[in-house]
């Protein structure tokens, strides 16, 4: 059967990995290949690199960081931040990633989704939104520019227009959860679930062991993505997927 | 020095960079005399089956393929590569592979609980224990695909389960195929390369 997946994320600044991560045991905490590699020891089913560099003269890092990684960890590499057109995804793809991950550029240009998908193939198009309840309305909003802007657009309905135009997969985060530790939004990947046949990747609010468990029985995700707890060690990879395997989640 | 038949696939700088890694050298090449020439051919392949075949015969690489099988030089296709070595798919239509290994490509069949295409990691379940890749019975290995291959079970060395049973790594003599992406599939995958090499390319 088909394992669920879990994913460590890292946000890469000028071709660094400049916070979040802390293994003792590494030379170079900054270098993004030497924290793949650690990642694809304990067992990292995927990589999510984010590129947060702020100007798109400095974008051109990122290409060098998915090269140089994707010569020592062989997994699958998943890249967003400030792609905004099918030549850079070309760059990105050639340079060895294997998925593309869109967000604002989706929202601003829909167009894109489809044009990465017909010329990619829709597996190599991910969308990623990320989400805010509206308290009043409680309504699934989505929100680009990193969390910034509100879009007013009706989440759940993003994510079907999103994979009706070509995405491959969602990566949902939120922005609720984001940070709190509290556990992921399970109520929000249900729904996504009764609507989308795509995968979907839950990320945001990881903060126990428990909490993965709950997101893959309850929110019937087919992927976990987690920052921090991965970063400073709280949550260990082998220990969150011994504890998938005992609740019966199937886990590599 | 294996040689990867170069007709434009979207996975070749990631097969080579996993050789790279293992040491052995490759050559990326349409060239129908070095193919020939080659002791071990990798035949690559991402996207759909249609376009990838047009591809290799508008190179004539299809027949310069069947020649070098038929004097006995190993070859292994990976994902689409793999399927291409059927003897037909109905993706998009039913179109003629190379047929080399006798079966068909066909969809997944649509089921509840399973998404196409398969993405992630599946476990193989072994079909044939004298396989030099016998190891890789219960290890996880990375698929994307919305097709499968449908072949009799004396070509299948290992399988994995999704919507339907699904063949992962194919033989038919010196013409083996794997569905999943070893370059993309950790160490396991890697070893599987190297086993190729080793195994079969060098035996």
């Amino acid at each position: 059967m088909l394992a669920k997946r879990i994913i460590p994320c890292l946000d890469v600044d000028d071709g660094r990995v400049k916070k979040g991560v802390n293994f003792v045991n590494l030379v170079d905490v900054g270098d993004p290949a030497v924290i793949a590699a650690e990642y694809e020891r304990q067992g990292a089913d995927e990589l999510v690199f984010l590129d947060i560099t702020a100007t798109n003269q400095k974008r051109e890092t990122m290409k060098a960081v998915v090269e140089r990684v994707s010569r020592q960890v062989f997994m699958p590499l998943t890249v967003g931040g400030g792609i905004t057109s099918v030549a850079q995804m070309q760059e990105l793809l050639k340079a060895g990633a294997d998925k593309i991950s869109l967000n604002t550029a989706a929202v601003v240009n829909p167009k894109l989704i489809t044009q990465g998908a017909e010329k990619f193939g829709r597996q190599c198009i991910v969308v990623a939104i990320d989400v805010k309840m509206d308290p009043t309305t409680k309504q699934y909003q989505v929100f680009t520019a990193g969390g910034k802007h509100n879009t007013g657009l009706d989440a759940l309905k993003w994510a079907e227009q999103a994979v009706a135009l070509g995405a491959g997969e969602l990566l949902v985060t939120s922005m609720d959860k984001d940070g709190t530790k509290s556990g992921f939004d399970t109520d929000l990947y249900r729904k996504l679930n009764e609507r989308i046949d795509v995968p979907i990747i839950a990320s945001g609010g990881a903060g126990s062991l428990a909490d993965f468990t709950t997101v893959f029985t309850a929110g019937k995700v087919d992927a976990a993505l987690a920052a921090s707890v991965f970063h400073y060690g709280e949550l260990s990879i082998p220990a969150v997927k011994q504890t998938l395997h005992t609740a019966g989640v199937n886990v590599r | 020095m294996l040689t990867i038949i170069d007709y434009d696939a979207g996975n070749t700088y990631n097969v080579q960079k996993a050789f790279d890694f293992l040491g052995v050298k490759t050559e990326l090449t349409a060239d129908p005399e070095k193919i020939l020439a080659s002791h071990g051919l990798i035949l690559p392949g991402v996207g759909a089956f249609a376009p990838a075949m047009q591809t290799l015969q508008a190179r004539g690489l299809d027949s310069v393929i069947k020649q070098a099988v038929a004097k006995g030089t190993p070859l292994l296709g990976i994902c689409l590569g793999m399927q291409l070595l059927f003897e037909s798919s109905s993706e998009y239509g039913q179109h003629a592979g190379l047929a080399l290994i006798p079966g068909k490509v066909i969809a997944l069949p649509a089921k509840k609980g399973f998404k196409i295409p398969q993405m992630g990691w599946n476990q193989h379940e072994l079909r044939q224990s004298d396989s030099v890749f016998a190891y890789v019975a219960q290890e996880y290995t990375y698929f994307v695909h919305s097709f499968y291959a449908q072949c009799p079970n004396e070509y299948l060395v290992s399988q994995v389960e999704y919507s339907a049973p699904v063949p992962a790594i194919v033989r038919n003599k010196n013409v083996y195929g794997f569905q999943f992406h070893p370059e993309k599939s950790g160490q396991v995958g890697i070893k599987l390369l190297r086993t190729f090499v080793e195994e079969v390319v060098e035996a």
